[in-house]
């Protein structure tokens, strides 16, 4: 009860910095452009894939660290108050990978919803608002560990250029180094690694790559050609979603405000 | 007057209707409960034997004189899983209008519901063959024609299944209008010449739609191979036409091919639709084919083109919504593309004619790559490999340098 008595502050300060309210609309003109310009669903969709996987974690991550920050002093504030840490926390988080999801759903999902919904496009707005959740609670845990704004917002930074970038840089340079060997058990690990890139196969399992997975070996053919994928898929972005949720609020239970 | 012109007329109208008995043979009517292998024993040459709608368990039916078989109302023929149903070993015989069922399985002899033997002008039509192990099988067979059969049956597996229509050492054969579903290869040629297959629905068979072999001089147009599961295989021929045809849904597995072609020379491929195959041409020891205003829409790869295939036209093509468009295993490239239409060509035209002023290199980075290690596909579409790709196309470095679209199109051929 205490959660949600907070979780109505969090989101009205949340809406009244403007800042969610100008990220639904620029997604809204972005998704709108990509599909009245292009000529055909999937590709428009394959277009959106890149936009959301990159810009939906950096806002998030940015965005997140900023926010916490910031309601430095009202946390502070609420603390002085016979409230369980608990609760502030996750009225904060709560309120943040809410509005950042839902405006991300509005944003993107509208449009490509009123253009006709396709098993793609679906999955596309799932995986898009499971990396708000995730990427807010990669913020969370950033910002907490740190007391310092600007090194959390660094750390933030260096998040997401990890693993929108540098992540499959290091995965590629490892398939170039070792081709002799199966990768194949390998490749099913990584895919977990990496909150992106699972959001990425998600999608693309209902477009295209269940086709060329053809070409690999067998395991990763029944990995990802079939509803095992998904489900693994799915299950791990929830992992990703509560894991550093539940770092953070381990730090934040003991942190010295 | 009137009444000696009407019985004119029947005098002629009868001795016409008598005269076509003497010269041309007679009718012989089987009905249900009696034999239809009697029938065709007692017969002699240019009957004609109507069969009528029953059930008639029968096998082993040999004909050995040119007879019509006509079959009424769709007479149901069951062989009862033993040996072959008709084995036609005469000229001119028509086989029309029946259901022919469950024919025997054997390994050692390959049993069909219709088999015709070193015969010529015969015709097999109209017929519905259900749960045989081969449907209709032509050896040694010449100007004969196969036409609007509806063959169906439930083959599992590769080595204990026949083919829906298999062709063997032809000639002249026109096969139009089937349908065949649910056997191993859909239809087969081997050793056919000068032959046509028309406007044939083959789909659901477990390896290809239509397998073709050592058979120069045919033509296949306007036909529909779905959902097989290795797609159509042309292979070790010579000067074959594959016009208008349709190959789609061959997804997902390792080997499912639109249009396999194996040491295939001087043949065309023009105006077929590829459609959501995991390949749509795949090409080994190609040389001298002109493939040719068709359209490769939503494969994974439009086509795979290995370095041993040589003086191939690729021209005015339609390439739109593959994951790949070209891919290769050489970093040489002795085929010649022109004038087709690449939708991820992002091109400029300047002079206004149609044709972008830069050329276009269709063969990425990435699907290089993936040649060398296929786990890689992995990272299919993610933001590094984008960046990859852009930079590889600005300066190749990995992909064959010589294969590129001097002219590529701007707007799709139609």
């Amino acid at each position: 009860m205490t959660t949600v008595k907070i979780l109505k502050y969090v989101i009205y300060d949340i809406l009244r910095s403007r800042i969610v309210i100008g990220y639904t609309i620029l997604l809204f003109a972005v998704t709108y452009g990509i599909i009245y310009t292009g000529k055909d669903a999937s590709k428009a969709i394959i277009s959106l894939l890149n936009v959301v996987m990159l810009v939906v974690p950096l806002v998030s991550i940015i965005f997140g660290t900023i926010h916490f920050y910031n309601s430095r002093e009202f946390m502070q504030m609420m603390l002085a108050l016979p409230v369980k840490r608990k609760n502030i926390f996750w009225a904060e988080y709560l309120g943040l990978s809410f509005a950042l999801s839902i405006s991300f759903t509005l944003g993107v999902g509208l449009p490509l919803l009123i253009y006709g919904a396709s098993a793609a496009s679906l999955y596309l707005i799932f995986s898009g608002a499971a990396l708000s959740f995730i990427f807010t609670s990669l913020s969370f845990l950033a910002s907490v560990i740190n007391n310092d704004k600007t090194r959390g917002i660094g750390l933030s930074l260096i998040i997401w250029f990890y693993t929108a970038i540098i992540f499959d840089a290091i995965v590629l340079m490892i398939y170039f180094l070792f081709s002799d060997y199966p990768l194949e058990k390998f490749t099913v690990i990584i895919s977990a690694l990496n909150p992106i890139d699972l959001a990425r196969i998600l999608v693309l399992l209902k477009m295209d790559i269940s086709a060329l997975m053809g070409y690999t070996g067998a395991t990763l053919r029944l990995f990802f050609g079939s509803a095992f994928g998904t489900v693994f898929s799915f299950a791990f972005l929830i992992i990703w979603i509560l894991a550093p949720t539940a770092i953070a609020l381990k730090v934040f239970n003991r942190k010295n405000f | 007057m009137k009444n000696i012109s009407k019985i004119s007329k029947f005098f002629i109208a009868s001795c016409l209707f008598i005269t076509s008995h003497l010269g041309f043979g007679k009718d012989i009517i089987v009905t249900e409960g009696n034999s239809i292998k009697n029938a065709v024993e007692s017969s002699s040459e240019g009957d004609r034997i109507m069969v009528s709608s029953g059930i008639y368990f029968e096998s082993g039916i040999i004909i050995t004189k040119k007879i019509e078989l006509i079959g009424k109302d769709y007479p149901i023929v069951d062989g009862g899983s033993i040996g072959e149903i008709f084995t036609v070993k005469a000229s001119g015989v028509v086989i029309k209008g029946f259901v022919v069922k469950n024919s025997g399985f054997s390994s050692l002899k390959d049993f069909a519901a219709i088999r015709v033997e070193n015969s010529i002008n015969c015709i097999i039509q109209d017929n519905k063959l259900i749960n045989n192990y081969f449907g209709i099988y032509l050896a040694g067979a010449n100007d004969c024609k196969v036409f609007n059969n509806e063959i169906i049956s439930n083959a599992v597996k590769e080595s204990a299944s026949g083919n829906g229509i298999h062709l063997w050492k032809c000639d002249n054969i026109l096969i139009k209008n089937n349908s065949v579903s649910g056997h191993r290869d859909g239809i087969y040629f081997e050793f056919v010449t000068h032959s046509k297959i028309s406007e044939n629905f083959s789909f659901n068979n477990i390896r290809y739609g239509l397998h073709f072999m050592f058979s120069n001089w045919d033509d296949y147009e306007y036909n529909v191979f779905s959902t097989n599961g290795a797609g159509v295989a042309v292979m070790y021929t010579k000067y074959v036409k594959m016009i208008n045809n349709r190959f789609e849904n061959n997804w997902g597995r390792p080997n499912s091919y639109g249009l396999l072609l194996k040491d295939i020379s001087e043949s065309f491929i023009f105006k077929n639709t590829f459609h959501k195959n995991t390949v749509g041409i795949f090409a080994e020891g190609v040389s001298k084919v002109n493939i040719e205003y068709n359209l490769f829409t939503e494969n994974g790869y439009a086509a795979k083109i290995l370095g041993n295939c040589t003086e191939d036209t690729i021209k005015a093509n339609n390439f739109i919504s593959n994951s790949f468009d070209i891919s290769t295993n050489s970093s040489r490239n002795s085929n010649l593309f022109y004038g087709n239409y690449w939708d991820k060509n992002k091109g400029y035209d300047l002079n206004k004619d149609g044709f972008s002023d830069a050329p276009y290199r269709p063969v990425s980075m990435f699907s290089m790559m993936v040649e060398q290690t296929p786990e890689s596909i992995f990272l299919l579409r993610s933001f590094l490999v984008n960046l990859l790709d852009l930079a590889e196309k600005v300066m190749p470095v990995i992909i064959p340098e010589s294969l590129i679209d001097l002219n590529p199109r701007m707007e799709p051929v139609i």
